[in-house]
Order: C-alpha cells, then structure tokens, then sequence
C-alpha cells in the first residue's frame, strides 16, 4: 500500500497543513519530515494530516514535499517507518482492571480474559499526540476492534488510566475530564515537564507493548 | 541581594508571560505565551529588558505589588491609571521605582491586558524552555494570587527614555485573514458572510481563543460528517457545529475536529488581544504570498 497523493492546506502565512490517506501515511511523513531538519517550528502528525508550523520558507517547504518520493510498500502491515524501527518498545505494565472492560468485551465480542489477551498480544504505535500533553493516541489492534466513546465524559479519569475510543489506545498523563473507556491503569509516568530532553514517554512513532501485571500503585 | 514583586493584589487574572513556548505541539504542548507581543516587547525595550524577557499580563488591570529592590517599571498594552506609593505616574513610559514602593494598576479603561515589565526580568523557573503560564494545560507558573512573591533577575541596562501611546480600539476593529485548511467545508455564502458581517466578542472569550456570536457559518450539504483531529495554528477561525466562530489564540489547543475556515494574520493577533466581550470585529481577506495562483473559486468571491 503506498502513499496516495497528499492534499497541501494552506493554513496561514506560516503554515501548511498537509492531508494524508491514513495514520501510517501520517507517521512516514511526519518521521521523514523530522529527519529532513526543515526550517519549521512545528510538526505536529494527527490521524490524517501533518501540520507544518512556523515555517520561514513557504515555498521552500512546498518543493521540499513534491520532492518526496512514494513511500515503499508496506513490508509488515504495520506502521513501519525507517526511523521508528529502530527504536526501542517502550513497556507499559497494565493493571487491567478497568470498569469498562465488560462493555469493550462486549464490543470487541471477546471475553475479557481474550480482550486482555488481544490488547498485551501486539506491537502499538504512538500515531499522534494531543488533548494534554503527553498524551499518546496508539494504533496496532486488529482493524474492526473499535468502541465508541462514552456519550457523555467523566468528570475525572484518574492518572495512568488505560483507555480506549475507536481504534486507539491511550493513556491519560494526569487525571483528567475522560470519555474514553477504561481497560486499566499504569504506574509508568507518562509526562514529566521537569526533564528537558524528552518530557513525554510516548512520543509519535515510539514502539509500545503493554504487558499486563497484577496491580499498580496507585497515583 | 534578592530582587522581588510581592504580589497584593492579583486582579482578574495576572499570569507571568514570555514568547512561549513554541516546539513541543507534537506532544500536545500548547504554545502559550503573551496575547499581544507588540505590547509586551515594548514595555520591555522601556524599562533595558532583552524584549523577549517575561513579563505580567494582567487582565483588566486592579494588579498592585510591592518593589523588593528598586528597579524601572513599564505598563503598555490597554490603558489603565498607574500609580507608585500612591502618586499618579506615565504609563507606557520606563518609571523609576525605590525599593519597598508599591506600583499600583487602576482597572482598564479601554482594552483588556495591561503589560507590567520590570528591570531584571521575572525570573520565575521556566518549563520547557518558557515562563509562560499555560491556561489550557496547566504548564508553567500558576497565575498570580496576594501573597505571591516573584523573583526578579538583575537589570542588565539602563532604561530607555521613550514614550508608548495606547492604541484606540477601532468598532468595528478588522481581522484580515487568510484561507484556511477548511475553507471548502463552507457554502460560499458562508464565506461571503464572513467577508461582511460583524460579529459580538462572547464573554467566554479567554486566552484560549477569541469566541464570536454573530451569523452562522453553514457548511456545504455534502460536509455534514466528522474531521479526524488535525494541528492547529494560532489565529485558526475555527466553526463549530453551530456555524459559531471563534479564533484560536496562544493557549488554543494543538488539535481540532471541527473546519477551520481561514487563518487570522499573525499581526493581528494582537488586537483579539485587546478586545472585550460586546465588541464588534469584522474580518477582511487578504492573500498569502508565496502560496502559487489564486484558486479560480477564490477569485470569484474576491479572494
């Protein structure tokens, strides 16, 4: 499956935003883009589309995507970038014992055990980031697994809370307003402003299992 | 020896303000930073500070504190009395302040934020790079309440002599902006509206985004389904489902769902910064260069 064409958006005098077939697309492009050291302030992927902010050289940006060649075809079905790939899998240990594991058992047609069994069995990929900082929306569960988000949020989600909504996985950095269901929760620290290198452990295209474990200490 | 603002009267809402932090979007990191950067880097340039040095943005004015160490003050952005222990001085120009004075801003009498700088800078520790305080996600210093002390660093130059005159707002004041990502979401008449009609500044309006009341924005038939979340830039005229429009200003967050129509100028940024629920905007288009022909549909509607 290689890349189908790329819409260009203007959004602003010093901004492109560039639309993409699908969040693999996104990734690639985005991966290739932090790679290529451009003259933009800001990248910031998303399901369909790479943002290019702060960008200095409008024109030069424009050359520089109609450069780009066809990604290769897909190798493995996943997600795979050049970059990503040689990344470590970052480990969340999961205590799976969210209050929405019945209803996404439901949806998934699963058991729970079996909705456990699917949710440590593959390999994630951090798509994108937004909503609070540090927060992650991965891909990688088997297309068709999908569940709608609560109709109305709950006022409070605690911190470390697994969660999932539509085909994503993410996990909320602090406690937060949430509609996403509850799978269970982790210990890891997700967002941590005080460390200059790299404040969130999930970054767009970071590699991520989740492992389940009997419980966590709770935040 | 320590240099300080103690804080006896916070206002409506005073929070510590530098140029942001841009660069971590792709985290979810709000951009943050001043509303109105014109203002800010001036009263900066006034009292010696690198313009780029933090500041307070005070909502509304009724902002008082204390001088630990004397130092040059400097008040731009909305018009507001300034007083020192008590005795009238010149806003928009770099004031001498003894140690121990009080510096006291009135309530506003045209805009809404009033920008305090201070020889030395505000030295409160930055978070990713930025003093700002981030009202969306929490980043950076909390905003100010009485009782705070704020460190100031050490002035590195004199002041300068010079005047800043207070802007009049204009009714309606114009926004030019540009097309947006999601300008053909819209009906045409859409966009011809948005090229004549006044809209009312909404009292919700706050530092994440300039919320608008006025003529609904439709979308076109075909363009009743869901966008999947995309970046953000600042001055986004975003139209949520009930054709309301507002525009993202620098604590917006880093996604959206909803069309984003067009694209306020980054310049005039500025003015939404300095508009009050009640007020008038009307919004004028204008071409960005650099971007190639203009669309045939564009110029029909004199894009």
């Amino acid at each position: 499956m290689s890349d189908a064409p790329a819409r260009i958006l203007p959004a602003g005098r010093e901004s492109l935003l560039v639309e993409v077939a699908s969040v693999e697309a996104s990734l690639r492009l985005y991966a290739a883009a932090r790679v290529a050291d451009l003259p933009v302030t800001d990248l910031v992927p998303a399901a369909r589309s790479v943002l290019f902010d702060g960008v200095t050289d409008l024109p030069g940006l424009r050359a520089w995507l109609a450069r780009r060649p066809d990604a290769p075809p897909e190798l493995d079905g996943g997600c795979g970038s050049a970059v990503g790939d040689r990344q470590a899998v970052i480990e969340v240990p999961t205590c799976y014992d969210g209050v929405d594991l019945l209803d996404i058992a439901r949806a998934w047609d699963m058991t729970v055990a079996e909705v456990v069994a699917t949710h440590t069995g593959v390999e994630h990929r951090v798509a994108f980031c937004g909503f609070v900082p540090g927060f992650a929306y991965c891909t990688g569960l088997p297309p068709g697994l999908r569940v709608a988000r609560l109709p109305r949020p709950r006022p409070r989600v605690p911190a470390g809370s697994v969660a999932v909504a539509a085909e994503f996985t993410g996990v909320y950095p602090t406690a937060s307003p949430g509609g996403w269901r509850l799978l269970g929760r982790t210990a890891l620290v997700l967002w941590d402003a005080t460390s200059p290198e790299q404040p969130a452990t999930l970054v767009p295209g970071a590699r991520v299992r989740f492992t389940a474990v009997g419980d966590v200490a709770s935040r | 020896m320590a240099r300080w603002l103690r804080v006896l009267a916070a206002g409506a809402f005073t929070s510590v303000q530098d140029p942001g932090r841009a660069g971590w979007a792709h985290l979810g990191v709000p951009r943050a930073g001043w509303l109105a950067p014109g203002a800010a880097r001036a009263a900066n340039r006034l009292v010696g500070n690198p313009e780029e040095a933090a500041v307070l943005e005070c909502l509304l004015g009724r902002l008082s504190v204390r001088a630990g160490a004397a130092m040059s003050v400097a008040v731009t952005g909305a018009a507001c009395p300034l007083d020192v222990d008590g005795r009238p001085a010149r806003w928009g120009e770099a004031v001498s302040v003894p140690s121990g004075a009080v510096i006291t801003l009135g309530p506003v009498t045209s805009g809404v934020r009033a920008y305090l700088a201070v020889s030395g800078a505000l030295a409160v520790e930055p978070v990713l790079g930025s003093r700002s305080t981030d009202t969306l996600s929490g980043l950076g210093p909390a905003p100010l309440r009485a009782g705070d002390v704020v460190p100031v660093g050490t002035a590195a130059r004199p002041p300068n002599a010079g005047t800043v005159l207070p802007r009049a707002p204009l009714s309606p004041e114009w926004l030019r902006w540009s097309t947006g990502p999601r300008a053909d979401w819209f009906a045409p008449g859409a966009l011809e509206l948005l090229g004549t009609a006044a809209y009312v500044v909404h009292p919700d309006s706050d530092r994440v985004a300039l919320r608008l009341a006025g003529p609904a924005l439709h979308r076109r038939a075909d363009r009743s389904g869901e966008l999947p979340s995309e970046g953000l830039v600042l001055g986004a005229v975003q139209v949520s489902a009930d054709g309301q429009p507002l525009v993202f200003l620098r604590d917006h967050p880093t996604t959206g769902g909803y069309p984003v129509v067009g694209v306020v100028e980054p310049v005039d940024i500025e003015l939404c910064a300095q508009l009050r629920p009640g007020d008038l905007v009307r919004f004028g288009r204008v071409r960005v260069p650099g971007r190639g022909r203009v669309r045939d549909r564009d110029r029909r509607l004199g894009g």
